[in-house]
């Protein structure tokens, strides 16, 4: 006597789900897991229709999926989203260039307009030069702030509103469990949050924020998805190593902590004094991005990458140092100034200059001007 | 002796231990160590049927080509490694235990590459 679908009573199954530990087979998985995906954004209220939303896409596994998911429910549901893919191009040769190529191949499979803004055009720094010139130490903290400009500058760019992320509930537990190990209280509470949205940037949702990353493979698997696999080559952030692996002997031991952890990072009401810092926003003075000081932190690093001085943004003594050694010099590469400008997308698939400022010609969207 | 053959195959980006191979054919003896040794034993040596915790020990030794702390973890595969037996999810299908038939096909993939 065959085991039957725990759903369906009529097939053979194929899956164990982690998050209820039922047997299903293969047409309820992906039932199940679109249907899941679904509730998800219409209980979050996530879109209007005739939202512009961008699929933020790197080619990985969970954005792959996240992009075949989110226009088959556009499609079936009738959400009324254009959607975007949106990749952002780190300049890590054998990396990024190879797995832009799956999101090339994303855009012809699903029929979506794409924009790919890299480091080199915005800030004139490709990760690769960055660690020639900082070494491995921090050069996740250059990336990290450089990406998350990066996305809502392209978003600006397609004109659109809201970013959707291939982030999943393992994810975010890795994420609950950081902020607890690094005793990061603010940011604990929010870091669960499905969609974030600062003063004027752009709105974030991760619509696989309870989907399991177990799941989004298997889906990817029995729907021949093809994305792509491979470690970033700068990357070994060792203490998210360490989380993840603990995250992942937790969840073989019994498979709802992921979605436990969730909860617990959920229910952490914070208080006023510990969210006081990150309420605090300005615009930064140089490139009208959101910043909690005179400068961005992008802005910062960069500055720092450009005077030779690359601690700067990554420690205050170095910040300080930085400050000391004389006011910015003239001349001094900088980003682009950020507007926000949702009423009037630009509908060039480049980046567009900003009028009446001079342009490095190697380097198109990056602009000298004097400082002060 | 008589011999097993199956087909393992690697993806999410584990076959990049696997000398960049996604597809390996392979032959494996129908009887193994209990002990899961891939090396030659002689006739005193207890055995028991293959099956997958023997594979993963025999993948281990003989095909794997780098950082073995990737692919295994306390005589299985580490947590993040999902393992299907001809397109089922080895959970349910009773995991290492599971005795290898002729013309399976096994596959592994690693979930924690990338995003
Ligand atoms: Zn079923
Ligand atoms: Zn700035």
């Amino acid at each position: 006597m065959p085991r039957l679908c725990a759903l369906c009573s009529a097939q053979r199954p194929i899956l164990k789900r982690p998050k209820t530990g039922q047997q299903i087979c293969k047409t309820c998985f992906f039932h199940v897991f679109e249907t899941e995906v679904h509730n998800t954004i219409t209980e979050a209220k996530l879109f209007q229709p005739g939202d512009r939303v961008a699929i933020g896409a790197s080619g990985g596994k969970d954005s792959t999926v996240l992009a075949h998911v989110m226009k088959m429910l556009n499609d079936r549901y009738n959400y009324g989203l254009e959607l975007f893919l949106l990749s952002i191009d780190e300049g890590i040769t054998g990396y990024r260039d190879d797995s832009l190529e799956t999101v090339k191949q994303n855009q012809k499979e699903y029929d979506l307009p794409l924009k790919i803004l890299s480091y080199n055009e915005l800030y004139g720094w490709t990760m690769d030069s960055i660690v020639e010139a900082v070494g491995r130490k921090n050069n996740c903290t250059f990336c990290g702030v450089f990406r998350r400009q990066a996305l809502d500058r392209g978003a600006a760019m397609l004109g659109v509103d809201h970013i959707v992320t291939g982030h999943n509930a393992d994810d975010v537990a890795e994420t609950v469990l950081m902020n607890i190990m690094r005793g990061d209280i603010a940011r604990l509470g929010r870091c669960t949050a499905i969609c974030t949205q600062g003063e004027d940037t752009i709105k974030r949702s991760k619509p696989f924020k309870y989907t399991y990353e177990k799941e989004i493979v298997m889906y990817a698997y029995f729907k021949r998805l093809t994305y792509f696999s491979t470690e970033c080559i700068y990357s070994p952030d060792a203490y998210r190593g360490h989380a993840r692996s603990f995250l992942k002997l937790l969840e073989a031991a019994r498979p709802s902590a992921i979605i436990d952890i969730i909860h617990s990072g959920e229910a952490c009401e914070v208080g006023e004094e510990a969210t006081k810092e990150l309420k605090e926003r300005k615009i930064c003075k140089r490139c009208g991005y959101i910043a909690s000081n005179d400068l961005c932190k992008a802005c910062t690093l960069l500055e720092g990458l450009e005077r030779g001085m690359a601690n700067a943004g990554i420690t205050d003594r170095g910040r300080k140092q930085l400050e000391a050694s004389g006011p910015t010099p003239d001349g001094l590469r900088t980003i682009p100034f950020f507007q926000m400008n949702t009423d009037t997308p630009l509908d060039s698939a480049s980046s567009t200059p900003i009028p009446g400022q001079t342009v490095d010609a190697r380097i198109p969207a990056v602009v000298h001007v004097t400082a002060g | 002796m008589s011999e097993i053959s199956l087909k393992v195959e690697f993806g999410g980006g584990l076959e990049l231990l696997f000398s960049n191979q996604k597809s390996h054919q392979l032959s494996l003896p129908t009887r193994v160590a209990s002990d899961d040794s891939t090396s030659p034993f002689g006739k005193e040596q207890e055995t028991k049927a293959l099956d997958i915790t023997y594979l993963i020990h025999w993948l281990r030794d003989h095909r794997l080509k780098e950082r073995v702390e990737l692919f295994m973890e306390n005589d299985t595969v580490r947590p993040g490694i999902l393992v299907l037996v001809n397109d089922t999810d080895w959970e349910l299908e009773g995991e290492g235990q599971y005795e290898i038939k002729d013309g399976d096909e096994i596959v592994f993939i690693s979930t924690l590459h990338g995003g």
